[in-house]
């Protein structure tokens, strides 16, 4: 895998053997037998990424410098890039489906700038869809780490480059010119004397007979008038003015709403119900069925079936963890803890932990399927970033062959690891199933909460020696409660587990851990490990997985090793980073971010730094802490605290796509991480979440946003992408964490830091979804 | 079951329904009308948030007998044909400054946005950074920083 190694310090603006940031180089693909200009793509993105060796680091390069998470990807989903297809229509436009969940991160427009570039065609000539589960595509279709583009952005632009290649090859043939002469612009081909034909007027002309393999240049960066400039989303319209479809906004003859009264804690099961009759009596009730999980109830409206939910009187089993709260599963984690392999002898040790509390993975819109279950076949509906494991399980769940069952993917609204998970989709199924009809499942809110997915409680220990202006050793144990990897991940990773560098025996859970984190600096002797606790809370990996926690805690003793030696934390993290491109973000970060300006008492700047996904970035906050800060008024239920009042987040992708689309994401991480550190948690008491709203779980809010946000896109230092979704997170809950602890003059070890105070009053557990108010006209504006 | 006549984004409409249903279910389940979203229905969210008679509101929280004949209703679908436009200055706004990302929210944020900066000019100011801390919508792919830019540039372009 020598091609995988990892070096942020490559010099890459060189070209490498003659391709790279100024070559063109030539690529494969087959034009595929259809009636209009079809091309599939064979050529696979593994060269893409050619990375030198590492020159001797002090510290032995971790597993994550050679290989990450998303090389797996790559890798996983190099034998079926070459299914992936462009099509060209009549009408001159170009459709490609994607074969990736859009959840808001802005990979349509990614994908359609990719397509116009190489194509030569208008933004608004290019059509992206989502593609329906497709078996053959297997591990392809998975969306997360961060890998859609860094493994389709050459597939995608071969695939478009060759359908422009035959164009030009097709036009020369009717005008009787060499190819040569012929010039592609906007959908247009234009060739000696003034002749011109557009794209649409030659689909037909263009398709192929048969499936052949046939060669085209792709563009050389300097060339690009699309990729690297600044682009809206393509969906912009829809979504302001209301158009954009969710699962929720289909229209699915039949298909009527259809909601869940669940148990009191997590994962119970239901023995009975009481009241059947009553419940199907209800105003507006078509159908009520016990399921696995609770009472599903089919009506005219969601609000009917949430009336229902009030009535329910059900007999409930135990659930997962219902002896489980805060205290008893940080217990069990501390006693999971791995023990440290370097004894504090004769140097200065720094040893701290820190704990991170359970947090929500729900996105805006609630889960919601559509399932339409007949009896030898079955239709899905829903924004499911694995489509392909959620049609073999939900085919197995049934009792069908796989492909009697169709999943559609619908764009979500959010995802941040939810996605990656079909038991909503499974649990429609089950429900249309049982009551023989097409149904609209939406989870509750509080559904959402309490039953749905979470980012693990977790600790991190760490470590430090050090002596006379060196550090000799970093060590982190990470002990999480288990992340439920079950959505293909798992797959990948077994199918391809001869090809990584981890060695032995590592767990799922472990090797993941392995590919995604490393240390960015030269402590010595560094080990960061990871153990799991076997808890069946319902995990899932929020966005960016271990990062945020481990980097947090990280950061934090970073800057305590700075304070010990004296040196200033910037000038630390200038004297010990491994790598020239965090460096060169630290600086940028510190300039731009007037690091060491003159601040009030009570208030600090702090800085985080991280690389992930071939890209580095440096976070700079500045926080006050002061109290008429911390307790200014907010009108109703509300968490205000210490406010983030500047940031300065500097990246470093590789090579941008879309500088709009990046500096976006970076915007969204930042406020993930200023709720993680500041506000958002989930607070188990008695094996459920007491967070039943958006007032309970405090994501950050227009009164804790910072006012000034600034976003600096370095300049390209690599001619692919990195992975942008989930970067900024990390590096920015360090920046804030470590700009607490400076204003305060306290390292806070409990994140986030309000969560020993409960800053509401908890809905009830029964019924598990609160009747909605009735007092809006009271509080309009 | 009762039937309830009232304006829905300039047209009088009536639907049947029983008297509780909270006008959110009224609109998307059996009207169609699918640019309100549900967030939660526990007036928290605001991703419902439409208008009546000019005023924000959550469409969640109101029950649909609540709802006089001669109320006006406005959903985002209807907010264009306020000001006689093809796209509100407020949707032009945030096309401008490519305020979305997955877009679930943004609905009831144009919404609540246009109704803060009218309440602001009612009372003859401009829109401040402390109205806008005032928003409640929550936007869960974290978008606020561009909100920001954008309501106040959607707000010059609103007219006085
Ligand atoms: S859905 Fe109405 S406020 Fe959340
Ligand atoms: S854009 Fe996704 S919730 Fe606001």
């Amino acid at each position: 895998m020598a091609e995988h190694r990892r070096s942020l310090d490559r010099p890459t603006d060189q070209p490498t053997g003659g391709r790279g940031l100024l070559g063109r180089r030539r690529v494969l693909g087959y034009l595929i037998a259809a009636p209009t200009l079809a091309v599939g793509v064979s050529w696979i993105a593994n060269e893409s990424d050619p990375r030198p060796a590492d020159a001797a680091v002090p510290s032995l390069p971790q597993p994550v410098d050679i290989f990450d998470l998303g090389d797996l990807q790559n890798l996983a989903a190099a034998p079926t890039s070459g299914l992936i297809t462009v099509e060209l229509k009549t009408d001159g436009t170009a459709f490609f489906a994607v074969p990736r969940a859009e959840v808001g991160q802005g990979i349509t427009t990614a994908f359609a700038m990719m397509v116009a570039e190489e194509l030569d065609l208008p933004m608004d000539k290019v059509e992206i869809g989502l593609a329906d589960a497709r078996p053959e595509l297997l591990m392809n279709q998975l969306t997360g780490g961060s890998n859609s583009m860094r493994s389709m952005y050459l597939p995608v632009r071969t695939a478009a480059a060759i359908a422009r290649q035959r164009l030009v090859d097709t036009a020369a043939a009717h005008w009787g010119v060499a190819a040569g002469k012929v010039t592609t612009k906007a959908g247009v081909l234009s060739g000696p004397g003034g002749r011109t034909a557009t794209y649409g007027s030659l689909a037909e002309a263009a398709a192929s007979a048969t499936t052949i393999t046939v060669s085209a240049e792709l563009k050389s960066p300097s060339e690009f008038s699309v990729l690297g400039r600044p682009r809206n989303r393509v969906d912009g319209h829809d979504i302001v003015t209301g158009r954009k479809q969710f699962a929720m906004d289909l229209q699915v003859p039949g298909a009527k709403p259809t909601m869940v009264a669940r148990p009191p804690t997590i994962n119970g099961t239901l023995k009975s119900i009481n009241n059947l009759a009553a419940l199907r009596a209800m105003p507006g009730i078509s159908d009520v069925v016990g399921i696995t999980h609770g009472v599903a109830i089919r009506g005219d409206t969601f609000g009917q079936c949430i009336d229902a939910i009030q009535k329910v009187d059900a007999t409930w089993g135990p659930g997962t963890v219902d002896d489980e709260s805060d205290a008893t599963v940080l217990a069990k984690l501390r006693a999971a803890q791995l023990p440290m392999a370097v004894p504090p002898v004769l140097s200065q040790t720094i040893d701290a932990e820190f704990v991170f509390a359970f947090a929500s993975n729900s996105p805006l819109e609630p889960d919601c399927a559509i399932a339409d279950v007949r009896p030898d076949s079955a239709e899905i509906w829903s924004s499911l970033k694995v489509p392909i494991v959620a049609q073999e399980d939900i085919a197995k769940q049934l009792g069908l062959p796989i492909d009697a069952v169709k999943v559609h993917v619908v764009q979500g609204g959010g995802s941040f690891g939810r996605h990656l998970f079909h038991d909503v989709a499974a649990e429609a199924a089950e429900i249309s199933q049982k009551m023989g009809k097409p149904v609209k499942l939406s989870w509750s809110r509080t559904d959402n909460f309490r039953q749905g997915r979470t980012h693990p409680m977790s600790t991190s220990r760490v470590r430090v020696n050090y002596l006379a202006g060196n550090v000799l050793s970093y060590e982190q144990r990470h002990t999480s409660v288990q992340t439920d990897f079950g959505h293909g991940l798992g797959e990948m990773i077994t199918a391809f587990a001869a090809d990584l560098p981890v060695g032995g025996n590592l767990s799922f859970a472990e090797t993941i851990f392995e590919l995604t984190q490393s240390s960015p600096y030269n402590f010595g002797v560094t080990t960061q490990l990871l153990n799991e606790v076997p808890l069946k809370f319902n995990t899932g990996s929020m966005r960016n997985i271990y990062s945020p926690n481990v980097v947090c805690a990280e950061e934090l003793v970073v800057d305590r090793l700075a304070a010990k030696m004296g040196q200033d934390p910037v000038r630390f993290r200038r004297n010990f980073l491994k790598d020239k491109r965090l460096l060169a973000v630290l600086n940028k970060a510190a300039e731009v971010g007037q690091w060491g300006k003159a601040m009030p008492k009570g208030t600090a700047q702090g800085v985080g730094v991280h690389s992930e996904y071939r890209a580095a970035v440096a976070t700079l906050v500045e926080i006050d802490c002061r109290p008429e800060t911390v307790g200014r008024p907010v009108e109703g239920e509300a968490v205000t605290g210490p406010r983030v009042t500047k940031a300065v987040i500097v990246v470093d992708p590789g090579f941008c796509i879309n500088p709009r689309g990046l500096e976006a994401q970076m915007i969204g991480g930042l406020q993930d991480a200023i709720a993680l550190a500041l506000t958002s948690s989930l607070h188990i008491k008695d094996g459920i979440p007491l967070e039943g709203s958006w007032d309970n779980y405090f994501y950050t809010r227009e009164w804790n946003t910072p006012l000034d946000v600034e976003v600096v896109i370095m300049p390209n230092t690599s001619d692919s992408p990195s992975g942008a979704g989930e970067l900024a997170v990390a590096p920015a809950f360090a920046a804030v964490a470590c700009a607490y602890a400076r204003a305060t003059g306290t390292m806070p070890t409990y994140f986030p830091i309000n969560h020993g105070t409960l800053g509401f009053k908890p809905l009830p557990v029964q019924p598990s979804t609160p009747q909605s108010p009735t007092d809006g006209l009271d509080h309009t504006f | 079951m009762p039937t309830h006549t009232f304006k829905l984004n300039g047209k009088q409409i009536s639907v049947d329904a029983e008297d509780n249903v909270r006008l959110l279910w009224v609109l998307r389940d059996l009207l169609g009308v699918t640019g309100p979203k549900y967030g939660c229905a526990l007036e928290v969210c605001k991703s419902c948030t439409s208008h009546i008679n000019g005023k924000a509101f959550n469409t969640c929280s109101v029950q649909v007998k609540d709802i006089g004949p001669t109320d006006e209703v406005t959903t985002i679908e209807g907010l264009p044909a306020t000001v006689g436009k093809d796209l509100h200055p407020m949707q032009e706004a945030w096309l401008k400054y490519d305020v979305a990302q997955c877009g679930y929210c943004q609905p009831g944020q144009i919404m609540a946005a246009v109704a803060k900066v009218k309440q602001a000019r009612k009372e003859g100011r401009d829109i401040t950074d402390a109205d806008l801390d005032e928003l409640r919508n929550i936007c869960r792919c974290g978008t606020y920083s561009r909100i920001r830019e954008a309501v106040k540039a959607g707000a010059e372009d609103m007219g006085a």
